[in-house]
């Protein structure tokens, strides 16, 4: 492996820290703040089913898997920008 | 037969696998018709499914440590998605999910948002960085970051409390499966299930776990959406049920006023576990509803992310790319299943509350239901009750009594399918005790044999006698757990929400500053572990029915008691972190490792 510097490292690790924050917030609308209005919610409606019903039944969850995706597809980018990609030992 | 190229052959294999499995349907779908009986359609099934099970178990078996704790580090990332999706999904998700929607309305979903959202946490905060780590087990981690022995013990301590309440419910669950799959009594169903359990994981470890789990979650997604996707068509809910379920919610809506839903039942069931329908479907009231309901999915999801059943899987991965990869997976294949589970439990509720559909029971003439063959069988194994308490002859809501665990079971008799699916449906919620239960004894008996037999009490030990304790370590546990299932002290929901607010009360915060704060030291980890673990547990024995049966605070109560311990955790271990000296520059040199995601693990192989 291709040595880093520290410098170099430390960037690396200042934007996974972002791209981590970045994901925790998104997660924390869906997992807390959205089930919390479930009842408003409940008033709109989403491909024949109350809104606030369709994300803790399957709006959330899509979300999640999707931010998953999401965020692995950015770290990979980050660590191969940082030449920390090689992760194969 | 497997050799070298297994791992290049995988995709064939587990073609071959399902292939199989698929025409086995088929099989018994033909014996079916050609009048060959339940109870033996029921029995293949199990009888084939395990077998299959042990003899991959058999073919993986090693003496190699690499491969017995952690598989080798070969699992590529789709496969170890499916295996982690087993070991995750266990009895409690196959079987009692869909009931406990049904029962348990708006409230219950909490448990669907926080089993799923955990996998966020476990994907930024834990897995990748574990992986890099390279240890063997979660307390290996501990052990190596905070240093000292004392601080691994504790972790191995909360682990056991956990892992242990988790996996007599799965033992249960899977006496159960086996005690009514084979008609043998529930105790004898029990040592059954443990066989079978342990004959998957005995002599391979961690690989023969993990190629079983792989098979596991095979039979039990078929299991799980053949039903439901049969039953939507039969029934003319939509080819694909998931999408267009909506306007089902709405007419349960509904008819609940019309069905009287709420009236409390006038006379008990002459047996326990039934219950009438009370709760409404989907009508959360906000405040103190929502209050529970976050509350309940934030326990489950720290709770998620740190079962060191669901953590040890990510050490199995070849690199941490592949490690955050096997996590997505996961997460799709868990949401497989749990995206289903709402569809069934609203699709079963409306056939039997509404009078246009043929399936309906609610408001008909109680003599016509009563000699329904669906409600015949299974009120003579005490799953379902029925009372004309009112003497008009027509059944009431109020008096139907069912256990919550038969939704997902019943579904296709009550839909009117042909036996061969619950004999599917019975295969598929074996396949998810078992493999749950299979991840729960290792990573019981891996504790205890590399971090208290081998890190502490013999660190000289060879490789031999280090496998020969971890197995019979594996048996001993085993025995204990099918001791206690079949004593049947808990529901298996029950156990199954403290498992997991045990681990996130002892086990959440020193797992998560063990990366994300340098400062964290060792008196700061052991102070969170003790007291966050302490904490967590005096509340639950304060609150819980069968302890002191106090009041909850802010209806804090026994499913949710982490919503306690982890503050309390966190608190104790900044503070103490913060009274005491940093760690040495080594430590945090190993620290800021940790987080670069390319390059050799902190522990050497074989370490």
């Amino acid at each position: 492996m291709p040595e880093v510097s520290q410098d170099a490292k430390q960037r690396h690790w200042a934007k996974t820290r972002n791209l981590t924050v970045l994901v925790l917030v998104i997660w924390f609308i869906f997992s807390f703040v959205v089930p919390w209005f479930a009842k408003d919610l409940n008033e709109l409606s989403f491909l024949g089913f109350p809104l606030g019903y369709y994300f803790i039944v399957q709006g959330s969850l899509i979300v999640f898997v999707l931010l998953i995706f999401f965020q692995n597809w950015r770290q990979d980018a980050i660590d191969d920008e940082a030449g920390l990609g090689g992760g194969e030992e | 037969m497997i050799k070298g190229s297994f791992i290049e052959n995988l995709g064939r294999v587990y073609a071959m696998y399902t292939g199989g499995f698929l025409v086995f349907i088929i099989l018994m779908a033909i014996l079916e018709q050609f009048g060959v009986g339940a109870n033996t359609i029921g029995i293949c099934f199990v009888a084939f499914t395990v077998v299959i099970y042990a003899v991959i178990g058999w073919l993986s078996r090693t003496m190699q440590v690499e491969a017995y704790y952690v598989a080798g580090r070969e699992v590529p990332a789709v496969y170890n998605g499916m295996a982690t999706a087993a070991d995750w999904m266990s009895g409690a998700s196959f079987v009692a999910l869909a009931g406990g929607i049904y029962f348990g309305g708006y409230g219950y979903l909490g448990f669907i948002v926080g089993w799923t959202g955990g996998y966020v946490l476990v994907n930024s905060l834990m897995a990748p960085y574990l992986r890099k780590f390279g240890c063997y087990t979660v307390p290996d981690f501990i052990g190596t970051r905070y240093g000292g022995n004392l601080a691994r013990f504790c972790a191995i301590v909360v682990l056991v409390v956990a892992s242990f309440t988790y996996v007599t419910a799965q033992i249960n669950a899977s006496g159960t499966i086996a005690a009514r799959a084979l008609h043998i009594p529930f105790e004898a169903g029990v040592w059954v299930g443990l066989l079978g359990i342990l004959l998957c994981s005995m002599l391979g470890g961690m690989r023969a776990v993990t190629w079983t789990q792989v098979a596991q979650y095979i039979v039990l997604i078929i299991a799980y959406l053949a039903p439901v996707i049969w039953m939507s068509n039969k029934q003319g809910f939509g080819i694909i049920p998931h999408f267009s379920y909506g306007d089902a919610v709405l007419r349960i809506q509904e008819l609940e006023p019309l069905v009287s839903l709420g009236t409390a039942a006038t006379e008990g069931a002459p047996f326990g576990g039934v219950r009438i329908l009370t709760t409404p479907h989907n009508d959360p009231q906000g405040g103190m509803d929502s209050w529970k309901f976050v509350t309940l999915a934030l326990c489950m999801m720290t709770g998620t992310a740190s079962l060191p059943h669901i953590l040890m899987r990510y050490f199995t991965t070849p690199s941490v790319r592949a490690a955050r990869k096997s996590v997505a997976f996961s997460l799709f294949f868990i949401f497989l299943l749990y995206f289903t589970a709402p569809a069934l439990a609203t699709l079963t509720k409306l056939q039997l509350l509404d009078p246009t559909l043929p399936t309906a029971i609610i408001g008909q003439s109680f003599e016509a239901v009563k000699s329904l063959a669906w409600v015949q069988n299974w009120e003579s194994v005490q799953m379902l009750w029925l009372s004309d308490s009112n003497g008009d002859g027509i059944l009431q809501l109020n008096e139907f009594f069912m256990r919550p665990d038969i939704v997902v079971l019943a579904t296709p008799e009550i839909a009117g399918l042909p036996y061969v699916v619950s004999g599917l449906v019975a295969a598929g919620g074996l396949a998810a005790a078992m493999s749950t239960a299979d991840g729960l004894l290792l990573a019981i008996a891996n504790a205890l044999s590399h971090d208290l037999y081998y890190k502490i009490i013999d660190p000289k030990a060879d490789t031999r006698h280090r496998l020969i304790v971890a197995r019979v370590l594996l048996i001993v546990i085993g025995a204990l757990a099918a001791i206690i299932a079949s004593l049947q002290l808990t529901g298996i929901l029950g156990a199954v929400a403290w498992a997991f607010c045990f681990a996130a009360s002892g086990l959440f915060f020193p797992l998560v500053l063990g990366v994300w704060w340098k400062r964290a030291n060792t008196q700061g980890a052991i102070a969170g572990m003790v007291f966050g673990f302490v904490a967590g547990s005096a509340y639950l024995y304060y609150v819980f029915p069968g302890g002191m049966g106090g009041t909850p605070w802010f209806g804090i109560d026994h499913l949710r008691f982490a919503i306690i311990g982890m503050p309390v955790s966190l608190v104790a271990m900044v503070v103490v972190s913060l009274m005491t000296p940093a760690p040495d520059a080594e430590t945090q040199a190993m620290v800021d490792e940790v987080r670069v995601p390319s390059g050799k693990t902190i522990l050497g192989a074989a370490h």
